[in-house]
């Protein structure tokens, strides 16, 4: 909150710069498509730039751009990823601040050209560009396992796997985690949980998903209404931090931020008076 | 089985039957995506049984199948030869003490059955035409060691025994 140093006098001042410390460039992946990795990419965005500290979300998915919507950009985006990788313009005049804080910036994708116009190495040089100037660097990557997906992981140091409790995400995400290879630690967002379908054994819990990816658990999302309520508004849910959902990106931002905080986790929701009927005759709760 | 407990306490349990097609269509995956990892597995097995059985290397067959509700690697394993039972016959065993020790040890994981022991089994009949068979395992994961407790070890006839068999017909 105190820090509202704006990135675009940066170029101005020519001042010593302090010891350069990377930020760090995180890849938020999925495999299968409509999990809700952008949904997830522009709530822990918000989550981590209200911490004060520098936030870029770099949109990966040419072609199919969608974080300018979430986070109620669409109108503001003047220059997209491609053209700066093309040199068309400068990543200070692609860069779009948010809304919801001075420290939070868009670098929106090229919604009319395709993923395989990026060239990797290029990309690389971008993120790490962007990591000189930024603490995070946020990058939704698109579905699928082709260049698109190689592009986005290309210049990411740490990645998370977003995966929602179904058979498909899950088988997914454990191709994906074997194709991001040794070079991450990817860690788990289990989203769109919906704890009264687990406690009927009607869904996959958490423990069932993490039984079969054994991956470190940064924090669950519950299925909720007010997801779709602040997507079609174009603000993220985790603008509201009395909302438990909201709240729960803010745990998981503060976890990525290092801080020892429990992994958010919906409660499973009490059972309706139906279920206790039937739980007298013979049901057992598991 | 899990399902058949889901149904015992009253829960509808597709997710209980999610997770098990799950956890097998992984370990296919698994499979198909580390043919190399097969390869190994099936040098592997050689080099263990060849401790005991000279076996025909070019004629190995490593399957892995879907059983209802298990993965199962079935091996079939031609048997050359076999080394004559009395003697301390073994091909590796003889050089090396402590190296013999070890690869009892293996042996006896992939044959955990007392009375079926690979020589005797070999014992009853000598012939080309044996195989090995080795099946159910568990996991993508598992080497011969870790597979022991669902190693069965069985004696199977070859349909046609090849132009190997001739070879076969005098042990060494």
């Amino acid at each position: 909150m105190q820090q509202t140093q704006a990135v675009e006098h940066e170029a101005g001042t020519a001042a010593p710069a302090p010891a350069p410390r990377l930020g760090r460039a995180i890849v938020l992946t999925s495999g299968k498509g409509g999990v809700g990795k952008t949904t997830t990419t522009a709530n822990l965005g918000t989550a981590l730039a209200s911490r004060g500290v520098k936030v870029v979300l770099v949109d990966a998915d040419i072609g199919l751009r969608n974080l300018d919507i979430l986070l109620g950009l669409e109108s503001r985006v003047k220059h997209h990823l491609l053209d700066v990788l093309e040199e068309r313009a400068s990543l200070d005049d692609a860069l779009v601040p948010s809304k919801y804080g001075d420290t939070l910036f868009l670098l929106a994708a090229a919604q009319s050209r395709e993923k395989d116009d990026v060239e990797t190495e290029k990309m690389k040089a971008l993120i790490a560009g962007l990591r000189e100037r930024f603490d995070y660097v946020l990058i939704d990557c698109p579905a699928g396992i082709e260049l698109g997906f190689k592009n986005a992981v290309a210049g990411a140091d740490e990645a998370i796997v977003v995966c929602t409790p179904e058979v498909s995400a899950v088988r997914d995400v454990d191709r994906v985690v074997g194709l991001l290879g040794n070079r991450f630690r990817p860690q788990l967002v289990i989203n769109r949980l919906r704890p009264a379908l687990v406690r009927k054994g009607k869904m996959l819990s958490v423990d069932d998903v993490n039984a079969i990816l054994r991956l470190p658990l940064l924090g669950v999302i519950a299925d909720e209404p007010d997801i779709i309520v602040t997507t079609n508004r174009g603000e993220p849910l985790a603008l509201r931090r009395e909302n438990p959902t909201g709240a729960a990106y803010h745990a998981i931002a503060a976890r990525i931020a290092g801080e020892d905080v429990p992994v958010p986790m919906p409660p499973l929701s009490k059972p309706s008076f139906l279920e206790r009927m039937s739980s007298l005759f013979g049901g057992k709760r598991a | 089985m899990i399902e058949f407990l889901r149904r015992l306490f009253g829960q509808s349990g597709s997710s209980a039957t999610a997770k098990e097609r799950l956890r097998l269509v992984l370990m296919t995956d698994h499979l198909e995506l580390a043919p190399e990892m097969i390869e190994k597995l099936k040098a592997d097995l050689v080099d263990v049984i060849s401790r005991h059985v000279e076996v025909d290397r070019d004629r190995i067959e490593v399957n892995f199948e879907r059983q209802d509700s298990v993965l199962a690697l079935l091996a079939n394993i031609p048997i050359v030869s076999v080394n004559r039972p009395g003697g301390n016959g073994s091909h590796s065993g003889e050089s090396n003490g402590s190296h013999s020790a070890e690869s009892n040890g293996s042996a006896q994981a992939l044959a955990p059955s007392p009375t079926e022991s690979p020589a005797q089994a070999a014992a009853e009949a000598p012939a080309a035409e044996d195989a090995v068979a080795v099946g159910p395992a568990a996991s993508k994961k598992k080497t011969a060691g870790d597979a022991a407790p669902h190693v069965r070890k069985r004696r199977r006839r070859k349909k046609n025994a090849g132009p190997n068999a001739a070879a076969a017909a005098t042990p060494t």
